[in-house]
This record gives structure tokens, C-alpha cells and sequence, in this order.
């Protein structure tokens, strides 16, 4: 998990209050696979004091992008950087999507609000593989929705200001229809509880499925046991969100 | 020790007992894992030492989530003593440590005054660990839960038996979450402790307004960060004072001359914690940056400046009113 310093090529607003930040990364970008992230320094002072872990959301051969919404005082601060700015970053770290699989010829990209950041890079590399992607995105309404570099996409709002009215599980239970004959697998992304409504859906559907989780982490990479997750596995309670996931396999959770 | 530009050298090294260290600069434990983690990211033989996690017997799976939260200047933490156990430290974790140039001390941590002493008798089996240090910061099963840091005769108790069981330099690392750290400090020394590590975390706590919960799954946990580095500096100055063996200071240091602080209040040397959490290689860098304190202070030797405070102007307060 080597330490990068990477330049600000540029900080773009693509939806109500949720920006894209282009870091100039040639170390690190080639390295990145879909699903893993980023810790962030947001500046040089100690407040904030810890790192900001961000899920990379698209790479080119010498840049990485990352997307985020305003929540608290690293993300602001985030979101005043300028060009030629210089950010710390640590990575890429975590486990990625596993997109080498059997199973499935048509992967089903399931996100919510911010849950939408990892899926522009998993698209290209299942694309790349020849899988069929579908792709589902719920937001809280049309201006927040983010649906750039995504494949197929059906979106739905919860005010129905644009596409289906409702959530995006609600969308998911009504999509699966369509899919049935095909070997599907789910990769889902956002809030804990609609992670947890998709993993309870693709259960009863059959469906395999992963999800990348979020919660507080303390280090990112292994060292400070402050990111538990709890499996269903009684004999292995639990796993760290940074260093065993934060993808997992929906059905290893204890929701 | 580091090379000055002259070419000749701030002298950094020291030892403890048959421990020898190359700087002053340990990392704290857990901060750092059982030191294979990070070595894509730091050269730990440039460290002083590491110290591991605490162990216990048995793996100990810790607290439920929450576990972290961050607070200004730094963070709570509830972990429960998460660790792989002593027995899969020695099969999993020493082989590599074995094969690494770095003074490697073991951090235990128990619920039962008989678990610390089997835990460093499996321990006292294996080659490549240089010294212990005793967590003491533990609930105490037989005694309903009462912290063994917080009362004087279990810190006693645990550093007599420990002592007749090792000749391996022994840290006992006190609990800043008492009235009279030097009182605890004496009574490790006086048990025949080789140092004392001061400071564990302070007990803090986090609440969300809105929902009206405590953020921490288990309500309190450990505040460590540069917001407790004032208190660790205290209480570092409070128990060197009480005790002639070595005090090893920790709590907030964030670089070199938060370290060298440490060594004026009084100790030997320091352990840094948190800080590796947003620079795996923090503690390298500390030691650097003291070196490079020492030489632009023409410091050519660290240890002059241990206990080194000139406080001819100030009335302690540990002697008077606030
Ligand atoms: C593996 C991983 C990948 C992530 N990827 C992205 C991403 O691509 N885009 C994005 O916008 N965000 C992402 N997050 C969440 C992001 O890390 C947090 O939003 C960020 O740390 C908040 O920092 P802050 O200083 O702005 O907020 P703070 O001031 O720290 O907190 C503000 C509010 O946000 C909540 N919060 C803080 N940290 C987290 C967290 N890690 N998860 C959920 N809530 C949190 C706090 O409880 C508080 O209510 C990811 C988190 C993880 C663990
Ligand atoms: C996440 C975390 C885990 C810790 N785990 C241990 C531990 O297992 N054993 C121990 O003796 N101290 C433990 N500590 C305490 C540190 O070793 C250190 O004493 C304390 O954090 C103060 O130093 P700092 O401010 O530099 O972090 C832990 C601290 C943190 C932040
Ligand atoms: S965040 Fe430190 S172990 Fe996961």
C-alpha cells in the first residue's frame, strides 16, 4: 500500500452538491481494480486528523478520479481543492470485485446515492471481459442522480423526479423479471440499509451477488482492528471493512 | 544513530537492560499491527522497536461497531483488545519478525493475573523477542471487571510474577485514568520493572445530539491523538519523577519535536501511536526529525536532553495549587 503525492488536475461539480476530483496518479493508477479505494489526506494540518477513505471511480493510464458529496469537514475541504494542489494518498487498498467468475455472463450494477462511485470502473473491466452489464442507480431525486460512464443504466428516484418512483431495491425486484434465463450476478454499492434490502432481494432471487460496504475506519490498511464487520460465519466473527473487504460476498454478512 | 552533514553523528541509541535500541522511536501498540503489515510502505529495521498488540491467550474477536470515531485533534477508540492470540503470533507472525534487524517487544494483555504469566511463559520460548510490555489497562475478571491499572496492588501483583518469571526487560504501561500516576509507577519499579511506558489512552466518550446515542458501541473509549498530548506530557513528567528506571513516553506525538518534549518532561524515549494511522511511516520520520532537531540544537548526544527541563521559573503544580 505504498504512499503516493498526487497533483489536482481538476475538480468538477457533476450533480447537486457531488463533485469528481481528478488526481494525476501514474503510480498508482494502472494498479487500481474495481472495488478497492483510496485513504486521503485532505491537507497537511492535524483537523481533520485522520485519513478519508474514497472508492476510485474511474482510472487512465496515468489519472484516477474519485466522486463525493459534501458530508463533513474532510469532504469540504475536498471540494475547495484547485489544480496543482498536492493530495496524499494511500493505496489502492481493499479487496476488489471478484469479475472473474463462472457463474455470471450478466453482472446487474445495483447503486445507491453515493454507491454509484465504483461503478464506472467495474463497467470497463467487466465490458472488458465480455460480461453484459445492466446497471440500476437510485438517488434521493433527478439532481442528484450521477449517471456518467455507467452501461445501460435505468435510474430511479425517491421523489420520482426522474425514472422509477421509489427505491433502487424496489427497482431491483422489478428489473429481476426481465433477467430471468440469464446467469446473473449483483454488484452493489451504497447505504447500509439498501445494501442490506439487495442482499436480502437477491437471496429469495437466487442471484449471487456482492457489496461493497462503508463505515468509520480508522487506518485503512489492517493496523488499528477499528472496522469490524460482522459475518454470519460463528467461528470467524468478524472481518475488517479495509483490509477483507469492503467487498464482500453478500451471503458471508450478518445483516 | 543518524549521520549529521558534518559527517559525524547525533548519538540516538540506547538500551534497557539486555534490550538495545538504534533510536528513540518505538511504535505503540496497536497502532501498528504485529509489525508484518506495513513493510511495503515503512522500513521498520530504521524504527527503535516495535511493540505488537496486545496478546492474550486466546483470539479475541473485540467490540462490537462502532469502534472508531474521530474527535478534534483525535479519536476514540473501543477495540476490545482484537488480536490473533498468543499461539498463532508465535506460528504466524515471529518467523518473519525473526528475520527482520528490529528490537521487538511483545505487548500482553490478560483478564487474569495467571493468563499475563502463561501468556509470557509461551512467549519466553521463542527467540527474537527483546522485551515485554505489560498492558495493564485490562478488567480484571476475578474482581468484577475492575481495571488491574487503576489499583496499585494488582500493578504490584502483575509485576512481581512477571518478574520472577522473565529476565527479558519488562515495561509495565500505565493507565493515565488515575489520581497518582507516580504511585503506580513506583509500584512497578519497586517490583522490578526495567521501564515504565506512560500512557495508555485517556477514557473519553462521543455522543450524537440527534439520535441521543453514544457513538462507541460500548458508550466510552480510549481518547489518543495530539489531543492528549498535553495530559501524556504530565504524566510523563509526574512519573519520572517518582521512579529511577526508565520512563518510555507516549500520547499524541505527531513528529520530532513533539518527541524531544517528551524527553525534556522526562522520558527515555517514546512510542508513537495514532500518528501511524496517517503515515504508516510516521515513526521513521520521527526519529529523523529528532536527529535533525539534535544537530540544528548541536545536541550531539540525545540522552542529555532526558529530564533536560529547565523549569527554574515554573512552580509544578504536581507540588501546588492550579
Ligand atoms: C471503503 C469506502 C469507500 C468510500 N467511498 C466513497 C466514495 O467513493 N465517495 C464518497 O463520497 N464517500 C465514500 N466513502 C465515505 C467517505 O469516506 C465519508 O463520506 C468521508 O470519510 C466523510 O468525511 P468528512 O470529513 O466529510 O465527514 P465527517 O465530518 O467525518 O462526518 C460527517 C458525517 O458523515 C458520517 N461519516 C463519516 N465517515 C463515514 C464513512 N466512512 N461512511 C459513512 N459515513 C461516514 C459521519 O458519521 C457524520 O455523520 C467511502 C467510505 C469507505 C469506508
Ligand atoms: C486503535 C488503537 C488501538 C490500541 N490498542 C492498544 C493495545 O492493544 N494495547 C495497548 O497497550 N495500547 C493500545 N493502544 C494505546 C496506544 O498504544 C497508545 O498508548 C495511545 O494511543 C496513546 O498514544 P498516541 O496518542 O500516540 O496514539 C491503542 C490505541 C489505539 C488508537
Ligand atoms: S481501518 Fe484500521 S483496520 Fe480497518
Amino acid at each position: 500500500m505504498p504512499l503516493y503525492s498526487c497533483p489536482v488536475r481538476s475538480l468538477q461539480t457533476v450533480a447537486r452538491n457531488i463533485f469528481v476530483l481528478s488526481l494525476h496518479a501514474p503510480g498508482l493508477a494502472p494498479a487500481v481494480r474495481p472495488g478497492q479505494f483510496v485513504n486521503i489526506r485532505v491537507n497537511d494540518a492535524l483537523e481533520p486528523l485522520l485519513r478519508r477513505p474514497f472508492s476510485v471511480h474511474r482510472t487512465t493510464h496515468d489519472a484516477i478520479e474519485i466522486l463525493f458529496n459534501i458530508v463533513g469537514k474532510g469532504t469540504a475541504l475536498l471540494a475547495e481543492k484547485r489544480e496543482g494542489d498536492v493530495l496524499d494518498l494511500l493505496g489502492p487498498l481493499g479487496v476488489p470485485f471478484t469479475l472473474d467468475d463462472d457463474r455470471f455472463d450478466t453482472a446487474l450494477l445495483v447503486a445507491g446515492g453515493l454507491g454509484v462511485a465504483p461503478m464506472p470502473l467495474t463497467t470497463v473491466e467487466l465490458l472488458h471481459r465480455g460480461k453484459a452489464v445492466r446497471t440500476l442507480v437510485g438517488a434521493r431525486d433527478a439532481a442528484s442522480l450521477v449517471t456518467r460512464h455507467l452501461h445501460d443504466v435505468v435510474c430511479a428516484t425517491d421523489d420520482g423526479s426522474s425514472g422509477f418512483h421509489g427505491n433502487v431495491v424496489a427497482l431491483l425486484e422489478r428489473e429481476a423479471g426481465q433477467l430471468a434465463g440469464k446467469r446473473v450476478k449483483i454488484f452493489a454499492c451504497g447505504p447500509h440499509a439498501m445494501l442490506k434490502a439487495t442482499a436480502l432481494a437477491a437471496e429469495r432471487l437466487g442471484i449471487p451477488c456482492e457489496v461493497s460496504m462503508e463505515g468509520p475506519m480508522g487506518c485503512g490498511i489492517g493496523i488499528c482492528q477499528g472496522c469490524p464487520v460482522e459475518l454470519r460465519d460463528a467461528s470467524h466473527r468478524y472481518a475488517l471493512m479495509c483490509k477483507d473487504g469492503p467487498t464482500f460476498d453478500a451471503q458471508a454478512i450478518r445483516w | 544513530m543518524h549521520k549529521r552533514s558534518g559527517g559525524d553523528v547525533v548519538q540516538s541509541a540506547f538500551s534497557i537492560g539486555s534490550a538495545e535500541f538504534k533510536n528513540r522511536v518505538l511504535v505503540a501498540s496497536g497502532t501498528f499491527g504485529y509489525g508484518d503489515e506495513c513493510t511495503d510502505a515503512v522500513d521498520i529495521a530504521q524504527l527503535g522497536g516495535v511493540v505488537t498488540k496486545s496478546l492474550s491467550m486466546k483470539p479475541r474477536d473485540g467490540n462490537p461497531p462502532p469502534r472508531i470515531v474521530e474527535t478534534t485533534g483525535g479519536m476514540l477508540n473501543s477495540i476490545g483488545l482484537a488480536n490473533i492470540g498468543v499461539h498463532r503470533f508465535i506460528a504466524e507472525k515471529m518467523p518473519f519478525l525473526r528475520t527482520v534487524d528490529v528490537t521487538l517487544i511483545v505487548n500482553i494483555a490478560a483478564s487474569t493475573v495467571d493468563e499475563y504469566c502463561a501468556v509470557l511463559d509461551l512467549l519466553e520460548g521463542e527467540e527474537g523477542i527483546d522485551g515485554y510490555e505489560i498492558n495493564i489497562s485490562c478488567p480484571n475478571v476475578k474482581e468484577g471487571g475492575l481495571n488491574f491499572g487503576t489499583n496499585c496492588q494488582m500493578t504490584s501483583e502483575i509485576t512481581r510474577r512477571l518478574r520472577a518469571r522473565t529476565k527479558r526487560p519488562l515495561f509495565i504501561k500505565l493507565t493515565p485514568n488515575v489520581t497518582h500516576i507516580a504511585d503506580f509507577a513506583r509500584a512497578a519499579a519497586d517490583e522490578g520493572a526495567d521501564a515504565v511506558s506512560v500512557m495508555n489512552t485517556l477514557i473519553g466518550m462521543a455522543i450524537n445530539a440527534r439520535t441521543r446515542r453514544p457513538i462507541l458501541s460500548t458508550v466510552t473509549g480510549g481518547l489518543s491523538g495530539p489531543a492528549v498530548k498535553p495530559v501524556a506530557l504530565a504524566k510523563v513528567y509526574e512519573a519520572s519523577r517518582a521512579v529511577k528506571i526508565p520512563v518510555i513516553g507516549i500520547g499524541g506525538i505527531t513528529n520530532g519535536v513533539d518527541a524531544i518534549e517528551f524527553l525534556l518532561a522526562g522520558a527515555t524515549a517514546v512510542q508513537v501511536g495514532t500518528a501511524n494511522f496517517l503515515d504508516p511511516a510516521a515513526g521513521v520520520r520521527v526519529a529523523r526529525e529528532m536527529a535533525s532537531f539534535c544537530e540544528e540544537q548541536k545536541v550531539s548526544d540525545m540522552s542529555t536532553l532526558v529530564a533536560a527541563l529547565d523549569a527554574r521559573t515554573g512552580v509544578s503544580v504536581l507540588d501546588s495549587w492550579l
